[in-house]
């Protein structure tokens, strides 16, 4: 093995045909209101957590959507459940119940 | 001429390219990649088409990779830049026309900085003549030498002693194209194409016969990137650009790869070696590598040129399979003897 001096930096790419969608159909079952998401950030701009920790609804879903679970549960470990995202969310989605039930359908291993 | 409406959108696709009388600037690094491309462009297009290029030994290079490494401002790589200027008006020619896509796309960038901010035109003007007593006209015609072959794809072809066609099947050799970042990606309606649709090498392919392989990476850098390759410990993500585009390629099984930058043809090329090496994997038939080539070189091989005249020695990985392919003679123990 030829020593070049570095190495080949693993891929950062998120491939959708290899990730688990059973899961997101299982949260979409739960919580139909996932889908209404237009990521506008509402959630994320008012959340008192979020100010203190990495949490953000907007990013969550996001990542939910991308297949990395783990990371959007890293992301609502801060999460008080204050409910002001509901409050202000331009879709009416009960912001609240989708990160039960996303904790829920990720979390326990459902 | 004005376009309006459908016509100018389709102007944008379009690139007026030059008839004739050309100033042709070599790339510095090419003359050392692969050494006989620009020799056998300024063949062709002189020899076999009876164009008139001119160069001249006092040109430098553009500044280019420095610029882009940021190792010198831009206003130093536009006074280089408004030399090579000078050195055409002196000559008496408008059209210029550059080897390399990085100068390529230099130039552009230059040319548009200029008609945005005419103050630092004319500052670079002073810094012009304070530095070498010269003044420049801007040229008239701006275009890549791919554009030249580009456009006379249908010329060639006509003389061409062999197409690119598997000789064994009966069918055309399945070709990735690849086309380099500054050519159509900073400045869109400057290419053939834009950026969406480059046609300039697909264009050279589907006219001396071949097929083009569309694959998901197409769009993708080579992985060159200049700060990623310059600095060593950054060479990772060159490498990863590379190995992503040969992840994606590989299960359209491609013969040949045809580059058009300085750059693409060289890593394209020699990461195959390296990633070998690290992954231990290895693409193309038999696991031989898929070999890489620059546009002159493919129109030298239809034209019947020798490969070895053409520098195919330098490659890391041997031509030797589509030159079977394709039907091309060639001396094996004559390929170190040059």
């Amino acid at each position: 093995m030829v020593k070049f001096g570095f190495a080949l930096n693993p891929s950062s790419r998120i491939d959708l045909d290899k990730t688990d969608r059973e899961k997101f159909a299982q949260l979409v079952e739960l919580e139909p209101d996932v889908l209404k998401c237009m990521a506008c950030g509402s959630c994320t701009a008012s959340c008192t957590a979020g100010k203190f920790t990495p949490t953000s609804v907007r990013s969550a879903i996001l990542e939910i959507q991308n297949g990395r679970w783990q990371q959007a549960l890293d992301m609502l470990k801060g999460c008080l459940l204050c409910g002001k995202c509901t409050m202000v969310c331009p879709r009416a989605i009960n912001t609240r119940h989708l990160i039960l039930a996303i904790n829920e359908v990720y979390q326990s291993g459902k | 001429m004005i376009y309006q409406g459908k016509q100018k959108i389709w102007s944008d696709y379009q690139k007026e390219i030059p008839d004739d009388h050309y100033f042709y600037v070599r790339s510095c690094i090419r003359q050392n990649l692969f050494p006989a491309s620009e020799k056998t462009f300024l063949d062709i297009t002189r020899n076999k088409l009876g164009k008139d290029f001119f160069e001249t030994e006092h040109h430098t290079t553009c500044g280019g990779i420095a610029y882009h490494c940021d190792t010198i401002p831009q206003e130093t790589s536009m006074t280089i830049i408004a030399r090579q200027f000078a050195l055409m008006q002196k000559y008496g020619y408008e059209n210029y026309v550059c080897s390399c896509i990085t100068s390529f796309g230099l130039y552009t960038e230059t040319l548009e900085t200029w008609r945005e901010f005419p103050e630092l035109e004319a500052r670079i003007k002073e810094n012009l003549w304070k530095t070498c007593k010269l003044e420049f006209a801007k040229p008239k015609y701006l275009a890549h030498a791919s554009d030249i072959i580009y456009k006379y794809r249908n010329l060639i072809a006509a003389q061409a002693k062999y197409k690119l066609i598997n000789r064994h099947t009966g069918k055309p050799l399945r070709v990735v194209e690849h086309i380099g970042c500054h050519y159509g990606k900073m400045f869109p309606s400057k290419s053939v194409g834009g950026a969406e649709y480059p046609y300039v090498l697909a264009g050279m392919i589907e006219a001396w016969g071949g097929e083009v392989i569309d694959y998901p990476e197409r769009r993708h850098c080579c992985g060159y990137g200049f700060r990623q390759y310059h600095i060593r410990s950054n060479r990772g993500y060159s490498l990863a650009n590379t190995y992503k585009k040969f992840e994606s390629m590989e299960p359209y099984k491609p013969d040949m790869i045809i580059t058009n930058c300085p750059g693409c043809p060289y890593f394209l090329d020699r990461w195959q070696y390296v990633i070998s090496e690290m992954e231990g994997k290895t693409y193309g038939e038999n696991g031989h590598g898929i070999p890489v080539f620059t546009y002159e070189e493919v129109a030298g091989l239809v034209m019947g040129y020798n490969p070895w005249d053409l520098g195919l020695q330098m490659h890391q990985i041997g031509p030797e399979p589509v030159l079977d392919k394709i039907g091309i003679p060639y001396d094996p123990q004559a390929k170190y003897l040059l």
